[in-house]
């Protein structure tokens, strides 16, 4: 291990190292005092962000080319960072109140954290593997740290289940991809595909694997059931790190192999990815339709949206597209991920200790009681309807100006049409929230109206300006 | 392979498996006449001269007793559970060296079935199979106290190897090879067992777990489980069980001999290599008398005690004997090696001194 | 190639057993036959290192602590449920779909060629130590995190939360 190594994996050590050490230091936490423990985890998240920021433009391969600190991967880190502070200030309150608090739930989301970073990093198909279990497990077990909880607990094996499955295909996947081009580093498949000596029916299979491996990950249709239970089972500030964190790493990993690895046979893949993305988009905001909980209608508004993002994919096929498709993918998850996690903080604050609260239903009145917070709910409704002055517009106009330069029309049309679709149950919350009477108990933590009232104002303010944000986006290439 | 090959490979393992089953039945007599001596009695003494001939007579009494195979059993396995209980304590020795090349009618004969560059990972697995058979067993009785011995063992094993694997690590660094005939010839100058002393006695209690042995035989535990695993069992699939822990316990002994005492070396060895079965038998025949004496000397540990022990004090230790054995080699500074071990393991001591203590105020 | 004919059927004998018993037990010592063929396997093809790997990790430890869970929590044979009606001709008739395929693929093209023949030492554990430390040095760092973050994981979810006892 030599410097560069060193360098280009700085954050992630710092962050590992951290995060083992805050196991040890949590020990020596009062049970009483636990805050200490999230403040040190953010902490750590904080300086890793710092790290990563100034690492910004450089490009190192290090580990014998096993991974790479590019302007992607900064750029990808840093949102991951960003989720995990979010994540942290919506679980403080919460898991103190649900009687969930413990010392480890802050070090399980670090370690997930690091996991999802070394897959943004990732260069090579075992680095990935071992990456995506190591953000896999630590959510298996937040899913089911209620384990006084029978919803809580079906939501973690459920998870635990499918995901294990589904890190069986991304396996076999690299075991395919491995006995076609005999390496599993990227530069090398991609090298031995252009050169003709894989066997491109094995590779094309692999390749296919190791997408329905992301695909239970990110919940793209057909590998998308687990989604609404796991997400209405787990505590809701796991869900919402859940929504945010797992869907960024698995698109930038997914961005990476079939735009580093497979660049080749982007042509073949392209179409089947365009169908995936438009089935996922159809059963995500069709279903989302007849939701009557709100955890159930913002897990199938994540699988829409998952298929919102997958159709950047189709646009690989183009090699002249494919920097403005990372780049259009890359800023709406940015986007969502600023999105979301504003709406999980105001669907916290109206959840009760018993669980109750969460049907759309309850929010009758919010209007009324808690103008801010109806506010700010209705500025998250919109922006994921993509409708204007927020990001979620923004980030779908440059995803269909790219579906649209790749000759993929009717994918485009697909994705305006169930946006239209998706109006009708996001746009629902807001009638029932300012024309419904009712009297909503919320809970007023300051955390927790940091994250919404933050959040509310970065998805208008960088609505504004979205050129800076993507410029930076665009910045973000691979190399 | 030429014929000749087969055949040497086939007459020294039949040998060895004689040996072994002739080790089985005297240990028990040697036992048993051990046993008494340290508490004050004669033990067998009638058949044969001294009581020599007592194995062979309880060997024709196992088997003509009736067997008896319990209506509810799953009876493949269980008629299967002891023949997989006796096998890996055979094949177990097939690394072990018994002594360097010999040369007989004019043929150079290697003393031992197999010498291959994995020997100590061979021994691990085999041993890490063992379990089978006793987990088995308690299944197979379909008894509420055949399982719960069953289960205590297989926790107990799985346990216990890793503080063994651990040692292995140890001796392997030490030896800087794994194989068998290269771990005895390491220990030209100086045996393993003054070099690592703690990692002696480590693996030492390790096997002692291994082997279900008291102090560490709650699998068998009279009082709770009357019995454990093999309550079921009788006749000669009792006497397998029984064949099966004797035999393992004069393999393992041999392994201890070759990891820690010099194997088949000795005074002489070099210019009589024929010297070295004898060696080995001798290392054995005191280790053995070790495990008869903390039988007779010890009570059993209670089980949440031994699990204690198991995780939180040897496996620590046999970890940290390994960084030691490793920092030694890397200074090149062997005198380092005894000296930071033997001050590791009076930490371990005090751990467990004051593990047992801060229980007593507890209560 | 006898021996790795025989050898074969073994192992598509209790990898078949291993599905069709009634019995977890069974099924468990299914695989556990079904590792050590395997194991075999590897040694057949010059690799004891691997082969001993597999006969502890997999034999030796992990299908033990499935007995173990299997045991705990009882060994009732299961009702031959028919929940599954038309799923499994489909899933016999794909299956026999994928298994053709990949006999044809096998005979109709030899595309890993270029494979060459490994060297001597590659399965010795001197040629696995020095791979491990240098060249896949960040996958095995990265896979004892991932160890640890499993094993931190078990923990928290088998200790219970302090809930029941404030209420």
């Amino acid at each position: 291990m030599n410097q560069a190594d060193f360098y280009s994996l700085l954050p992630i050590i710092v962050l590992t190292t951290w995060s083992a050490l805050l196991l040890i230091v949590d020990l020596f936490i009062d049970d009483k005092k636990k805050g200490i423990t999230a403040v040190l985890a953010a902490a750590g998240l904080a300086l890793t962000m710092g790290l990563t920021l100034s690492q910004t433009g450089q490009t190192v391969i290090g580990f014998n080319g096993m991974v790479i600190l590019d302007g992607f991967s900064t750029f990808v880190n840093t949102l991951l960072l960003f989720s995990g502070l979010m994540a942290i200030s919506v679980a403080y309150g919460y898991i103190k109140r649900r009687g969930i608090e413990r010392g480890e739930y802050y070090s399980l989301i670090l370690f997930s954290i690091v996991g999802m970073m070394l897959m943004a990093q990732a260069r090579d198909l075992i680095v990935v593997f071992i990456a995506l279990e190591m953000l896999s497990i630590p959510l298996y077990v937040l899913a089911a740290i209620d384990n006084s909880n029978a919803k809580s607990e079906e939501a973690g094996i459920k998870y635990f289940l499918l995901g294990a499955f589904s890190g069986g295909f991304v396996v076999y996947g690299v075991a395919l991809v491995f006995g076609a081009t005999g390496s599993t580093a990227f530069a090398e498949i991609a090298a031995s595909i252009a050169t003709g000596n894989a066997e491109t029916l094995l590779v094309l299979a692999g390749a296919a694997l190791i997408l329905v491996g992301f695909g239970f990950k990110v919940g793209a249709v057909p590998f998308q059931m687990w989604t609404p239970d796991v997400y209405e089972g787990a505590p809701t500030s796991v869900t919402a790190f859940m929504a945010a964190g797992a869907k960024i790493a698995g698109f930038s990993a997914l961005m990476r192999v079939f735009a580093t690895a497979f660049p080749d046979i982007a042509v073949d893949i392209a179409p089947v990815l365009a169908v995936i993305a438009a089935l996922t988009m159809i059963v995500g905001n069709v279903a989302a339709i007849a939701q009557k909980n709100i955890k159930r209608m913002l897990a199938y508004s994540s699988i829409a949206h998952a298929g919102y993002i997958l159709m950047a994919f189709a646009a690989f096929a183009n090699p002249a597209l494919r920097d403005d498709a990372i780049s259009a993918g890359i800023f709406y998850l940015v986007a969502y991920a600023i999105t979301s996690f504003g709406t999980w903080a105001i669907v916290i604050s109206l959840e009760k200790e018993d669980g109750k609260g969460l049907a759309i239903e309850d929010y009758a009145g919010l209007g009324r009681t808690k103008p801010l917070m109806a506010a700010a709910m209705t500025i998250f409704m919109l922006s994921l309807t993509g409708i204007p002055p927020t990001l979620g517009l923004i980030g779908k106009l440059y995803l269909f100006r790219v579906v649209v330069e790749a000759q993929f029309m009717w994918l485009a049309l697909i994705g305006i049409l169930t946006s239209l679709i998706s109006a009708y149950y996001y746009l629902r919350v807001i009638v029932i929230m300012y024309m419904k009477e009712g009297e909503p108990e919320t809970v007023s933590e300051s955390w927790l109206t940091f994250t919404w009232g933050a959040m509310a104002v970065l998805t208008v303010v960088l609505s504004l300006i979205p050129a800076s944000l993507f410029a930076w986006a665009s910045g973000a290439l691979m190399k | 392979m030429d014929s000749a090959l087969i055949w040497e490979m086939v007459i020294k393992s039949l040998v060895l498996i004689l040996a072994l089953l002739t080790g089985f039945a005297y240990l028990t007599y040697y036992e048993r006449r051990g046993l008494a001596r340290i508490q004050s009695r004669v033990g067998p003494n009638r058949a044969g001269p001294a009581g020599l001939l007592q194995p062979i007579a309880d060997a024709v009494k196992l088997i003509f007793k009736e067997e008896f195979t319990p209506g509810q059993a799953y009876k493949v396995i269980f008629i299967l559970a002891p023949i997989i209980t006796v096998i890996p304590a055979i094949l177990i020795t097939a690394t072990v060296p018994w002594g360097g090349t010999v040369t007989i009618g004019g043929r150079e004969v290697m003393l031992g079935i197999a010498d291959i560059n994995i020997g100590v990972l061979y021994i691990m697995s085999v041993a890490s199979i063992a379990v089978y058979g006793v987990v088995l067993a308690g299944w197979a009785s379909n008894n509420k106290y055949a399982m719960m011995g069953g289960l205590r063992s297989t926790a107990q094993m799985i346990s216990y190897e890793l503080a063994l694997g651990l040692s292995f690590v140890g001796v392997i660094l030490l030896a800087n090879s794994m194989r068998m005939t290269e771990i005895v010839e390491a220990q030209r100058g100086l045996w393993f067992a003054f070099l690592q002393p703690v990692g002696a006695v480590v693996f030492f209690f390790a096997t002692l777990a291994e082997l279900n042995r008291g102090p560490f035989d709650m699998p068998e535990a009279e009082q709770e489980l009357s019995a454990g695993y093999n309550v079921e069992y009788s006749g000669m699939k009792f006497a397998l069980f029984f064949m099966a822990e004797y035999t393992k316990m004069v393999s393992i002994s041999a392994i201890i001999a070759t990891l820690f005492w010099g194997g088949y070396r000795g005074p002489f060895i070099d210019t009589m290599p024929g010297l070295g079965p004898l060696y080995m038998f001798i290392k054995i025949f005191f280790i053995l008398f070790m495990m008869i004496w903390v039988r007779a000397s010890w009570p059993r540990i209670r089980y949440d005690r031994l699990m204690d022990l198991g995780w939180k004090i040897l496996l620590p230790l046999s970890l940290s004997l390994v960084f030691i054995n490793a920092t030694g080699i890397l200074l090149n500074q062997m005198w380092l090696i005894p000296l930071l071990s033997i001050g590791a393991g009076f930490l371990a001591i005090q751990a467990i001194n004051l593990s047992l203590r801060r229980k007593e105020n507890a209560r | 190639m006898t021996v790795f004919i025989i050898l074969a059927l073994v192992a598509i004998i209790t990898a078949l057993g291993m599905l069709i018993s009634r019995n977890a037990v069974y099924s468990a010592l299914f695989l556990v036959l079904n590792f050590a063929t395997v194991a075999v396997f590897y040694l057949l093809l010059g690799a004891p290192f691997i082969a001993i790997t597999q006969v502890t990790v997999y034999a030796g430890a992990i299908m033990v602590l499935f007995l173990f869970v299997i045991m705990l929590l009882g060994t009732d044979e299961l009702e031959d449920t028919d929940n599954l009606t038309w799923q499994r001709p489909l899933a016999i008739g794909l299956a026999v779909v994928l298994v053709v395929e990949g006999i044809y693929l096998m005979l109709s093209q030899n595309t890993l060629g270029f494979i060459t023949t490994p060297s001597e030492d590659l399965g010795s554990p001197q040629a696995i130590g020095d791979m491990l430390f240098s060249k896949y040095l960040l996958p095995f760092e990265a896979t004892s995190i991932l160890l640890l973050v499993a094993m931190v994981g078990a923990i928290v979810l088998t200790v219970k939360n302090k809930k029941g006892e404030q209420s």
